[in-house]
């Protein structure tokens, strides 16, 4: 394999101080120790990260991004694995019309399921409720988790459980014992993509949430709207911690290319 | 759960698929279905929505010009974002395969990283790089002598452009990537032994093979630009309108839920059109070849 | 006059030395194999011959012209490679037509050199093909053509039949030695397979971690490897360990019960390898025990236990009977038919 000469290098260099800019000077920014939007050139302070400790909405609001993003990736697991479990075992009329369903909130632009969620729940009389964000999360994190499982499900070896039915689990427990340990590492990367999925959503949420069940995102797009202050510069470089954290993880654990890519084998 | 004697069972399927099978069509299908049916329906300052079946908000579409311009700009911006990503993203993607093993990877996390930190975050970036005529990106720009007076970038399309195409980079580079990856390791070596020099191999050997990943990199960032929300909000702001941001107005703002259901479904049925017309356009280009 | 010559070429990846020392003169025309097992050096060689990798020492001279100093598009060899490394948006004419066109061959003599080289290796007809749409032997086919046309001054093949299935593998073996019989360019082969080695070549290039054990012809390689490891790799053999007393006259080699006269040039302990078909059944020699005996048609095949370990004997089927698992034998082989190397002895 030939190495990359210097211009591709430079071309290079360029291209990756454009794509980590705009989050690295989110992150100074927060630093600041002056009161408005600048550079910390005069030494770093961490008075606009304590300043967040008065502003218990960015906190009720994380609470609820959190909590959201956790329980919306687990129901979704709950529907999906079983799916996934189908689609990767048998061959069945509708099999692909099925498959196709499953991945179509991938399709539909967000904004669109925000407003259809907003119709429907709104109909329903439980709009701008803790529980219509659920139900609206479940729907969009579903193919990530749906994704994940499937590649897992697939590249599974089935000898494996032929040969536990033939020594006898059957049921539940092939599938607690044998099944289930076979597709894990894909059913956790499905959930972790699916909560940062969660966790990262504006568009629909922003139709869907009603004062208390804001999600941070909302909170800060809407903070955003009014005025951008080094405040929010501190609240988004949390923001950033939170996810690069769980990115390193999902990366140690399973390899990013192949997450983001949706495809690959189990990771075993 | 499933066991291998069921594969005999045709009903084992649908058993499994069920749950997820009804939450779909009661939760996704439905709401879909109940907001196509809500472009047809009459709204008033006071009346309210009123669940009859009328044309009138298509008919403000198709004839009022500002929602021509503004359908019109919805797809400018995705098609130059999606230039962009491509102009950019594909050549990234080539110089990152030919890194070795540990920078590969590091370089794959900094670069595909981005796509599952927060928009809202970094969109905010560009804000604060953009920054009025003294932002960041206008005194680098200047200083390096690009340009000689400052760029507005704020509520402008070149501002909604250069962030969209941050945001949607990761896919590019991810589609280019993956057809990479299936190019033989050996490819270049063969085309060089034949007497290729450099310029002719990237052209002749490795253009013509990464296209189809570069043609589906394009259908997803396109899509995906038309329809994105945070972006356009944040960096065009109350003005610069596209589809999205007017379907929120419209929704949130003038409470003229009718009209923003008919914006939505147009700009819904027209993705999917664009989307299912260009995969079929591509895989027949590429039959023949990539099976 | 070495056409082609590696002057002591080396390369080291780090620390690590992956060819050492490599030194071969190869003649106009002629077959060379670069025989051994994965990870000894020959493909590192190879691609140093091609260019895609610079040696760390030595040098590599083509018609006394330093090759190394050429860049590798413009060395004018031709190469096949494992995996063919056929352009997949490509018919197999454009994939052929893809050298003469980077040395700017005008179309018509291009069309008829493109068309002359698919039909030489049987695929008229097969010039609108996309190489997903062909089988494993002919993209294989398509390759070689692809290296061909250009009239390479070498023809260098990169473990070419190793992805064919065994029946294939066996024609294109065949077909490729006639091909280069009728052309006559200079072929290096790279292959861990000594079957392969041995129907191919003029001479076979034995290595093993990155250093040469022998250079030969394939029979010379085969009877009389010059070390331990190339009678090992090149097909089965039996080694016994004997003794070369010089004290009586003539000089005595024996281990076990059997003894004949010893090589010159030797004393002390040896190591004495027999290739199991040049051993027999006879009245006197090394006692051993059959252990087990396998059918395998057109012979037989012994497990025996002898005095100086296991040992494998191979006899024609010829229809005469043969010993029985659990008789004792003995074995016997003619002094000619064995290599004798000193033993060190732990």
């Amino acid at each position: 394999m030939r190495r990359n000469g210097p211009l591709a290098l430079i071309f290079h260099t360029i291209f990756v101080i454009v794509m980590v800019a705009p989050i690295v000077v989110v992150c100074l920014v927060a630093f600041t120790p002056e009161g408005f939007l600048s550079l910390p050139t005069n030494g770093f302070s961490l008075r606009w990260f304590r300043a967040i400790g008065n502003y218990p909405e960015f906190i009720h609001a994380f609470w609820v991004s959190l909590g959201l993003g956790a329980l919306s990736s687990f129901v979704a697991l709950l529907f999906a694995v079983p799916a996934a479990l189908a689609i990767a075992r048998y061959r069945f009329r509708g099999r692909d019309a099925l498959a196709a369903l499953f991945l179509s909130p991938l399709m539909i632009p967000h904004v669109v399921l925000g407003i259809a969620f907003l119709r429907f729940f709104t109909s329903a009389g439980f709009g701008g409720s803790f529980a219509a964000l659920i139900i609206a999360h479940v729907i969009i994190v579903f193919p990530f988790a749906l994704r994940l499982t499937l590649a897992a499900a697939t590249g599974m070896d089935r000898t494996v459980e032929m040969a536990a039915v033939s020594l006898g689990a059957g049921g539940w427990t092939l599938f607690r014992r044998v099944t289930l340990p076979l597709i894990l590492p894909g059913v956790i990367s499905g959930w972790a993509l699916a909560f940062i999925q969660s966790f990262d959503d504006l568009t629909m949420t922003v139709f869907l949430a009603a004062p208390g069940t804001e999600t941070l995102p909302v909170r800060m797009f809407l903070y955003i709207q009014d005025n951008i202050d080094p405040l929010v510069t501190s609240v988004s470089a949390c923001v950033i911690a939170v996810t690069m954290t769980a990115l390193i993880l999902l990366d140690r654990f399973y390899g990013l290319d192949r997450v983001l890519a949706g495809k690959g084998d189990t990771g075993r | 759960m499933s066991t291998v004697a069921e594969e005999r069972n045709a009903r084992a399927p649908w058993a499994l698929t069920a749950p997820a099978l009804i939450l779909f069509v009661g939760v996704l299908l439905i709401p879909l279905a109940m907001t196509v049916m809500l472009s047809f329906h009459d709204w008033g300052q006071y009346k309210g929505i009123e669940p009859v079946f009328i044309l009138k908000n298509w008919k403000e579409i198709a004839t009022d010009p500002y929602y021509a311009e503004m359908f019109w700009r919805t797809f400018r911006i995705a098609i130059l974002t999606t230039l962009l990503t491509a102009l950019f993203g594909a050549p990234e993607a080539y110089i990152l395969n030919r890194m070795s093993g540990r920078w590969k990877s590091i370089f794959l996390l900094v670069i595909l990283g981005p796509l599952l930190i927060s928009v809202v975050a970094r969109t905010l970036g560009w804000a604060l790089l953009f920054g009025g005529n003294n932002g960041l990106v206008n005194k680098l720009l200047m200083s390096l002598g690009v340009i000689r007076s400052p760029i507005p970038f704020m509520f402008t399309e070149t501002g909604m452009v250069v962030a969209l195409a941050h945001v949607m980079m990761p896919f590019m580079v991810l589609s280019v990537w993956a057809a990479l990856q299936r190019l033989d390791p050996q490819i270049e070596n063969a085309a060089m032994s034949l007497g290729a020099g450099s310029i002719t191999i990237i052209r002749r050997i490795i253009m013509p093979q990464i296209m189809p990943g570069v043609l589906s990199g394009a259908i997803i960032v396109f899509s995906l630009s038309a329809s994105a929300f945070a972006t356009p909000a944040i960096i065009g702001g109350r003005r610069l309108k596209v589809a999205a941001t007017l379907a929120y107005d419209e929704f949130l703002n003038t409470l003229n839920w009718p009209l923003g259901a008919a914006v939505a479904t147009l700009l819904l049925v027209a993705l999917v059109l664009i989307v299912i017309g260009s995969n079929a356009l591509i895989e027949r280009r590429y039959a023949e070849v990539f099976r | 006059m070495a056409f082609l010559e590696l002057d002591r070429v080396a390369k080291q990846f780090g620390a690590q030395t992956v060819v050492d020392d490599f030194s071969l003169a190869v003649r106009k025309g002629e077959f060379i194999s670069f025989l051994g097992p994965s990870g000894c050096g020959k493909t590192t060689t190879l691609q140093m011959i091609a260019g895609f990798l610079d040696p760390t020492r030595g040098a590599i001279r083509l018609e006394d012209k330093d090759l190394i100093a050429i860049h590798p598009a413009k060395r004018g060899l031709g190469i096949v490679f494992q995996s063919y490394a056929l352009f997949p948006h490509m018919t197999a004419a454009e994939n052929v037509a893809f050298g003469l066109e980077m040395r700017n061959v005008p179309r018509t003599e291009r069309a008829e050199r493109v068309r002359a080289a698919l039909a030489m290796v049987g695929l008229a007809g097969y010039e609108d093909r996309h190489p997903r749409r062909m089988s494993g032997g002919q993209q294989q086919r398509v390759a070689l053509a692809r290296a061909l046309v250009i009239q390479p001054s070498v023809l260098l093949l990169d473990e070419p039949l190793s992805n064919l299935d065994a029946k294939l593998r066996e024609e294109m073996q065949i077909e490729l030695r006639q091909i280069q019989r009728t052309i006559g360019t200079t072929t290096i082969l790279v292959t861990h397979d000594q079957n392969e080695a041995m129907s191919l070549s003029d001479r076979i290039v034995v290595m093993s971690q990155g250093k040469i054990e022998q250079i030969g012809s394939p029979q010379d390689t085969y009877e009389r490897p010059a070390s331990a490891f190339v009678s090992q790799f090149l097909g089965k053999t039996n080694d016994f360990a004997g003794t070369i007393d010089r004290t009586g006259t003539p000089a005595q080699l024996t281990a076990g019960s059997w003894s004949g006269p010893a090589p010159a040039g030797l004393n002390g302990p040896v190591t004495m390898s027999i290739r199991p078909e040049r051993i027999g059944f006879g009245d006197a020699g090394l006692s051993a025990r059959i252990v087990t005996r396998i059918f395998q048609g057109n012979h037989w095949l012994f497990q025996c236990e002898s005095e100086c370990g296991s040992a494998i004997v191979i006899r024609q089927n010829d229809g005469k009977p043969q010993p029985v698992e659990g008789e004792a034998v003995r074995l016997t082989w003619r002094p000619e038919d064995m290599s004798v190397r000193a033993r060190t002895v732990a």
